[in-house]
């Protein structure tokens, strides 16, 4: 067993509008000197070992991301 | 992923490993033979040619960039504009008199009296939506609601006419309840009700689904806003949201060119950089603009749509005095590193563009602060009659205006009437096997009432608001929706799009004719007066002769229909290109049309049992037509033979009688008939209604005829008890036909067809309703 974590991002160039109300609302809430927030997701995986990383790339790739408009990484990581 | 403008950014032999020198005028000027990627870009050789000779030099990376995207098909209309002028050429004097703005402002604007006056329009986002569902419904709402908002309209209503592959294919169940959610998402953030639309299945638009946006919006008639830049030294300023890199090249290449990624063989993926809205930015941005409007703070205003900035400031300069001054380093930008044309044909979302007194721009900039918009000084309008635009201190445009937004390319391309159209004709579906028995008869009414272009769309339209804002008094499943303006005088308008293109496949002329008509008596059931129209004409190839036939012969149709009509065409949309391989699309003209009722509290609606001992009557003649019909498709999977046949004189005739009918109390129910037939019709009225009916039709009538057939000109009317006589009367004396089928009865469960027998309601339900949720729940 491994624990796989696969960050889904917005991708750069398009519009976060979630990251955007974060970053609008801190200067609000006190806290200065944050000029950009960008907000995606975190999944975390509990994986038997003979998944190999091109089985992960798919469902990265295929379900957990929407590879139109988000980037996605995934990492191993110990356990 | 190959995005083309930056392509060109970095061909330049010049500029190594993105360190950027300027493509200034000057150095386009020092460097003639520079190989520039204008194919790539979407532009002929030949027009390519024609900048150069516009400019007396090559154009730069920002220009190349600006003509590419506005001399694109999308913003161009090089190849229909040749046709849309027959749309000028038939509207009359008289027709025009309530029209306050027509063709080729961002809306049509009609004026509904009491000083009120009612703009709306419909507009594709169908590539966008094909690439990535939710984001390319939701910005092609957000659009068209910009588009509104720059009449200097409050939106008050969207409505989405949607068509998709068939209703069990993959690739629907992908892409359907993604855009129904992207409609409902930034609909429904808005804050604006959906009050109408269509869904429709058809095996032509699988991998091309068409998803068009209507909004509609009200202002007072006095404030009307324009497009153009006009009083030298005027400032311009962008305001809403930041530029970043969305949606680059979007318009030039997704919406011009036929969407084949790799499999053109060249190698080059015409993956789009889609973009993504934020309802709660438009929202703000509103209210923003309607308090500037309120307080005469804007001499001009445009929405950026596609082609962004390049759109905005060189139609507003083209439409003003003609010159204009931009320092692209005041943009305010998401995305760094933007070169210039990045910034100019950035799609970002949620932005416009307003053309400000030097006096007012403090005021303006307050207002913009109250609202938490940005709002920067880009530039200002010059006596010039160039659209000089600098970046990093040098000039990266100078352009005569007019050249990029009004004089682009026009084309006359072959149009050809495909000899197939006989064979399709020959073909008749009055010839198909059909039911026989009353059990085959009962059979197939349930089967027509479970097929999925008949079936009920409260699957999707649940998802979406109809009520929010309170003023609306109709909506879906009603034929058409309906809104109150006035809140004192209950002045309100209706509003219905519509386009049977299974008729327009059969004959584009006729077929357009009748998706007008049908949208007009939609408007006409709900007691409303139809007063305009506009149209989104969604087609396949251009550059295909049988598909430009099909063009031609749709807006000849349309626009002769709504001049025998005496209403106005006040704008539209024409979206091309939509094809899978060589296959286009059926040929498909949505008309929509808007309405005026002086009282909304006497609106019609569509469900029988609202009074005791209602009858019910069939206005108009029932003919033996099943070409394109729904029946012919459901059971025989045929399209063949001709559509039903117009008449015209007679729908202005049916919208008297229902206007007079519904002002004077005489009708408590109305429902079109259209797909499907009074079959379909009779079916709705009960469920929507919740109450049985008894029908008997006339004895020398064949059953499967007038249930089935979709003859135009006809609509089935309930009337309450003691109002019979007198609207019998008032159909005679002006000539409509007008034919008792039946009563409505409080007491049963179930719609009871002679010759066919009973079906309960609960098994009509069962098969109405069942269908959506099964194949999209």
């Amino acid at each position: 067993m491994a624990r796989v974590v696969v960050d889904v991002m917005p991708k750069q160039e398009i519009l976060d509008p979630q990251g955007q109300a974060v970053a609008n609302a801190l200067p609000r809430q006190g806290f200065e000197g944050i000029s950009e927030v960008r907000q995606g997701k975190r999944f975390e995986l509990e994986v038997d070992d003979g998944v190999d990383d091109d089985t992960l790339a798919r469902i990265a790739e295929n379900f957990l991301a929407n590879p139109v408009i988000e980037d996605w990484a995934v990492r191993r990581v110990e356990s | 992923m190959t995005d083309p403008t930056r392509e060109a950014a970095t061909q330049d032999p010049a500029t190594p490993n993105g360190a950027e020198p300027v493509d200034s005028v000057e150095h386009a000027a020092r460097t003639p033979e520079l190989d520039q990627p204008y194919r790539e870009l979407g532009l002929a050789d030949d027009e390519y040619e024609r900048i150069r000779e516009i400019l007396g030099r090559r154009p730069t990376e920002a220009e190349l960039a600006m003509y590419s995207v506005m001399w694109s098909e999308h913003c161009s209309y090089k190849s229909s504009k040749t046709h849309l002028k027959y749309f000028g050429e038939t509207t009359t004097d008289e027709m025009r008199a309530k029209m306050l703005a027509g063709i080729g402002e961002n809306a049509g604007v009609v004026d509904i009296g009491d000083g009120w006056a009612v703009t709306f329009k419909v507009e594709s986002h169908n590539h966008p939506s094909y690439v990535e569902p939710y984001q390319g419904a939701a910005t092609g709402v957000g659009g068209i609601v910009r588009d509104i908002m720059a009449m200097g309209a409050r939106p008050v209503a969207v409505a989405d006419p949607l068509r998709f592959g068939p209703a069990d294919a993959a690739d629907t169940r992908r892409v359907l309840p993604g855009v129904v959610e992207g409609v409902g998402g930034y609909g429904n953030c808005l804050g604006l009700p959906n009050i109408g639309g269509e869904v429709v299945f058809d095996e032509s638009y699988a991998r091309n689904p068409l998803v068009n946006a209507m909004c509609v919006g009200v202002l007072k008639s006095d404030e009307l806003q324009l497009a153009h830049a006009t009083g030298t030294g005027n400032k311009v300023i962008l305001f809403g949201a930041r530029t970043g890199l969305d949606g680059i090249g979007g318009v030039s290449v997704l919406a011009s060119e036929t969407f084949s990624g790799d499999e053109t063989g060249s190698g080059r993926k015409k993956l789009p950089s889609v973009q993504v809205g934020d309802p709660f930015t438009e929202k703000v941005l509103i209210e923003c603009c309607l308090e500037l409007y309120g307080s005469d703070l804007v001499v001009g205003v445009q929405d950026l749509g596609g082609a962004g900035l390049s759109c905005a400031t060189s139609e507003l300069a083209a439409a003003g005095d003609g010159g204009m001054r931009i320092d692209l380093d005041t943009v305010p930008l998401r995305a760094e590193g933007m070169n210039p044309a990045e910034i100019l044909s950035s799609e970002s979302q949620e932005r416009m563009c307003a053309i400000v007194r030097p006096e007012d721009v403090d005021s303006f900039m307050a207002v913009c602060r109250k609202w938490d918009v940005t709002a920067t000084v880009i530039g200002e309008v010059t006596d010039e009659e160039h659209l000089r635009i600098d970046w990093r201190g040098e000039c990266v445009v100078d352009v005569p205006p007019r050249t990029v937004a009004d004089e682009g390319p026009v084309y006359q391309r072959p149009v050809r009437r495909p000899a197939e159209q006989d064979l399709i004709a020959a073909d008749d579906a009055n010839t198909l096997s059909r039911p026989a028995t009353a059990a085959e008869l009962r059979e197939t009414v349930l089967r027509m009432a479970a097929s999925p272009n008949l079936c009920s769309r409260e699957w999707v339209t649940g998802q979406y608001d109809h009520y929010v804002r309170g003023n609306t008094v109709l909506a879906q499943p009603s034929d058409g929706g309906v809104l109150r303006v006035d809140e004192e005088t209950d002045r309100g308008i209706a509003v219905a799009t519509d386009c049977n293109a299974r008729y327009t496949r059969l004959d584009p002329y006729e077929g357009a004719r009748l998706a007008l008509a049908e949208a007009y008596r939609n408007v006409a059931v709900t007691g409303s007066k139809p007063v305009a129209v506009t149209n989104c004409l969604n087609f396949g190839s251009a550059e295909d002769p049988g598909v430009m036939w099909q063009f031609q012969q749709s807006v000849r149709g349309l626009a002769d229909a709504a001049a025998e009509l005496g209403i106005p065409v006040t704008g539209g949309n024409v979206s091309f290109y939509n094809q899978t391989g060589g296959d286009p699309i059926l040929p498909t003209p949505v008309a929509g049309v808007l309405g005026v009722i002086d009282d909304v509290t006497a609106r019609i609606p569509t469900g029988i049992g609202a009074a005791p001992g209602e009858s019910l009557l069939l206005l108009g003649d029932t003919r033996e037509e099943f070409g394109g019909s729904e029946w012919s498709r459901v059971v025989h999977g045929h399209l063949g033979g001709t559509p039903p046949r117009v008449d015209l004189a007679r729908e202005r005739l049916l919208a008297d009688v229902l206007g007079i009918g519904s002002r004077d109390g005489l009708i408590s129910a109305a429902h079109d008939l259209s797909e499907g037939g009074l079959a379909q019709a009779l079916v709705e009225m009960s469920l929507i209604g919740e109450t049985g009916a008894r029908i008997v039709l006339p004895e020398e009538a064949d059953p499967f005829v007038w249930l089935f057939a979709e003859s135009a000109g006809r609509v089935a009317v309930s009337v309450p008890r003691g109002a019979e006589l007198k609207f019998t009367e008032l159909c005679s004396a002006r000539g409509l036909p007008c034919s008792k089928i039946g009563v409505v009865d409080d007491e049963s469960r179930a719609l009871e067809i002679q010759g066919v027998g009973d079906i309960p309601l609960s098994e009509l339900r069962e098969a109405w309703e069942g269908t959506l949720p099964r194949l999209f729940g």
